[in-house]
């Protein structure tokens, strides 16, 4: 593995050693080992064309526990505002001879298609890409599942809310497909499910109480505020009547069901705070977990570079 | 300047050939195919045993880039390609910069192409002014500069109203409308089918809605006006159906298809590869087998190449920030003749799609090698095989999805008013 673009391609045997990886950069007391020195002397740069706190802080502080030298960048505000294409930036920023780019952008295939175009020595780890993929959350997610739920392959879970602009949901499905889980549902009103989603593996549901019944596991997806503009959906009020997470609607699912989501949480609209702060849910499990698993993977494929 | 071409397998459809036979080139013209006219002496033997002779091809959509994105492509480089592809009459689209939008572009193409260009250069003008959908354009000063159409391309024309005055005002011209069914608020920003690779990739969709409601809008004002509409680059089995529909209720319509959407579905389209962005945009599997299997129905009169050169640069960002199309002109033949051997349509058939059936939709005289015609014709060996790469690729943009492919068969020479415009060297 030279880059880690996609939960898509890669095999069990590779998705599995990725969680027993983070478990070894992990305490006996669940947190992080504090400092290794397995990526001292290299370069690792944080590319993000979009906004984010949770994945780039988490990132670098998993670089630095490996460490790495690490340089955040919020493209956003600065190159492409003039003008700058995304690979005339990528070039400029090779140039400074760097090891490792963790790239967020807004467009679907932007991490690939920067993997395609780089120096073969440098690897490319994608932190979202438009709605395709965000491999390292889903593997964090996996990570969390396996640690208190064990085994997948009994475990029915629920993906509810906004797949269709979800990158967090497709690289999920896929991850849960390989590793065997048995039974992977989406929950969602039909202006939010792309088309076609069964032939990813999955079974859709129009209502929530239905579709929770007897899950293991529920992934509570982001709503954002922008979708109530192009008719998707009439307002965060009826959403949360039909889709919004109470403990009603929890107490649906199997007994000791455990409650996930991606981050930052709409109280109120994708879930009730009683739901979010309850023993369920394992929000920030996921959050403390997010470093380990990034550390796992920058580690590997450090391990892998020339 | 007499030329003889010998023992060529003829394919002429408009003239019902389809023989080996000898042909006569005198001066410009066609002067015989078959018996030798009399008294003549040639300047010039071809032996083209083994070869098939074709008309030379018109295609109906063809970007030649020229006014204003010289940086993509121009007449002189498409106008060559064409030929090297057995093309001898183009039809060039009014999306260029400024748009053709009055007689003074239409004629500053028209020079150009006299200047530089190496076959015959039609052009079809803007629907409505600037293209931007609201206003009719100059329809009638285009048609006395010698437009041989109207269309509004890829741009929306604001509503059925507007639609239908310039359906309206285009017949009045006695202008062919080429209307391409887009309902641009189902495309929305899309860049892909929607169905199993959208969602895969997380990308933007665009209906088949986005084609079958246009489709179904424009009948209905084909309906209520009787004016004749041409539609543009069908993807969907859908709209094919309901257009073969409305002509067997007597609608007065026509359509076309590009090469690429009988070859590549939305399944092809592999890691994010720009160079298979296209619009409308590569459909369902059974859409292609739908396309294939109504190609040799009536309502579709030609086979075109879509021609849109980019610069490299064009295709060199993720797959929705590419800029869609494909260079097309040097796959148009090979594909078509791929058809051929698919068993999707007849020699002839194909032939019929690629020469005097869009000359008739644009009602220009080509696409025949009848006597007393411009004698504009290709000779093609069906035993070269060779490979298309950037290297072989005579058109300025490389962008296309079919790189790397081998072909067997090849154009050799092309003439365009008698003219040897083009040889194959390699």
């Amino acid at each position: 593995m030279q880059h880690f673009l996609t939960t898509e391609s890669l095999s069990k045997d590779q998705l599995t050693n990725i969680l027993d990886t983070a478990e070894s950069f992990t305490n006996v007391d669940g947190g992080t080992v504090k400092k290794v020195p397995l990526l001292r002397g290299k370069t690792i740069i944080n590319l993000f064309f979009e906004a984010s706190t949770r994945t780039r802080t988490t990132f670098e502080l998993a670089a630095k526990r490996l460490s790495a030298d690490v340089l955040n960048m919020n493209i956003s505000s600065s190159a492409t505002v003039k003008g700058e294409s995304l690979l005339d930036t990528l070039r400029n920023l090779e140039a400074m001879h760097v090891d490792m780019f963790i790239i967020r952008h807004q467009d679907s295939g932007a991490a690939e298609f920067l993997s395609r175009h780089i120096s073969p020595h440098i690897s490319v780890i994608n932190a979202g890409d438009g709605r395709h993929a965000h491999p390292t959350q889903a593997m964090l997610d996996m990570y969390t599942i396996r640690k208190i739920k064990g085994e997948f392959k009994n475990l029915k879970v629920a993906i509810v809310g906004d797949l269709l602009h979800s990158r967090v949901a497709r690289s999920q499905i896929h991850a849960l497909r390989t590793l065997g889980a048995k039974e992977i549902r989406v929950i969602a009103p039909r202006t939010l499910l792309p088309a076609r989603i069964e032939s990813l593996g999955v079974k859709a549901f129009h209502n929530i109480e239905t579709g929770l019944k007897n899950v293991d596991v529920i992934v509570m997806l982001r709503l954002q505020k922008e979708r109530m503009q192009g008719a998707l959906l009439p307002s965060e009020h009826e959403y949360f009547h039909l889709f919004g997470l109470t403990k009603e609607r929890v107490a649906l699912a199997a007994k000791g069901a455990i409650v996930m989501h991606p981050g930052p949480i709409n109280r109120g609209v994708e879930i009730s705070s009683e739901v979010a702060d309850s023993s369920q849910s394992v929000i920030l499990k996921q959050v403390s977990y997010s470093i380990a698993v990034r550390m796992a993977i920058m580690a590997m494929l450090a391990g892998n570079q020339s | 300047m007499r030329i003889e071409i010998n023992n060529a397998h003829i394919v002429d459809p408009a003239n019902n050939v389809n023989k080996i036979a000898n042909l006569y080139i005198h001066n410009k013209l066609i002067a015989a195919v078959g018996d030798k006219p009399t008294d003549w002496q040639a300047d010039t033997v071809i032996d083209a045993k083994g070869s098939y002779v074709f008309p030379g091809l018109v295609d109906i959509a063809t970007r030649l880039r020229e006014p204003g994105q010289e940086h993509k492509a121009t007449i002189a480089s498409e106008t060559y390609a064409a030929v090297s592809g057995g093309i001898t009459s183009v039809v060039c689209l009014p999306d260029t910069e400024p748009v053709i939008n009055s007689p003074a572009e239409v004629e500053l193409i028209q020079q150009r192409t006299n200047a530089t260009g190496h076959c015959h250069v039609y052009v079809i003008g803007a629907l409505t002014s600037q293209l931007k959908g609201s206003m009719l354009s100059e329809m009638a000063a285009l048609k006395e500069a010698g437009v041989v159409g109207v269309s509004n391309v890829l741009h929306p024309v604001a509503n059925n109203l507007v639609l239908r005055r310039t359906m309206e005002y285009a017949s009045s011209q006695d202008l062919t409308l080429f209307y391409y069914p887009i309902d641009h608020s189902l495309a929305a920003n899309g860049c892909i089918h929607e169905g199993l690779s959208a969602t895969r990739m997380g990308l933007t969709g665009i209906p088949t809605a986005a084609e079958t409601a246009a489709v179904g809008s424009c009948l209905a004002l084909i309906e209520q006006t009787g004016v004749r509409v041409h539609f543009c680059r069908l993807s969907t089995q859908r709209a094919i159906q309901m257009l073969e529909r409305a002509r067997f209720d007597g609608a007065p319509i026509s359509a076309d298809v590009s090469t690429h959407q009988l070859f590549l579905s939305d399944m092809d389209i592999a890691d994010f590869d720009g160079n298979y962005h296209v619009l409308p945009p590569l459909r369902d599997r059974s859409d292609v087998a739908g396309l294939r299997l109504k190609l040799a129905s009536e309502i579709i009169v030609s086979l075109c190449s879509d021609h849109q050169p980019h610069e490299r640069d064009a295709k060199l960002a993720p797959f929705a920030s590419t800029e869609p199309g494909i260079s097309a002109l040097e796959t148009l033949l090979p594909l078509a003749l791929q058809l051929v051997k698919d068993e999707v349509a007849s020699l002839v058939d194909i032939i019929s799609l690629l020469t005097y059936k869009p000359a008739q939709l644009l009602s220009i005289n080509a696409g025949s090698l009848s006597p007393g015609q411009a004698a504009d014709l290709c000779i093609y060996d069906p035993t070269i095989e060779w490979q298309l790469t950037t290297e072989s690729m005579h058109s300025s943009g490389k962008n296309t999805p079919f790189l790397h492919k081998t072909f067997k068969g090849k154009v050799t020479d092309t003439f365009v008013n008698g003219k040897l415009v083009f040889q194959n060297n390699s």
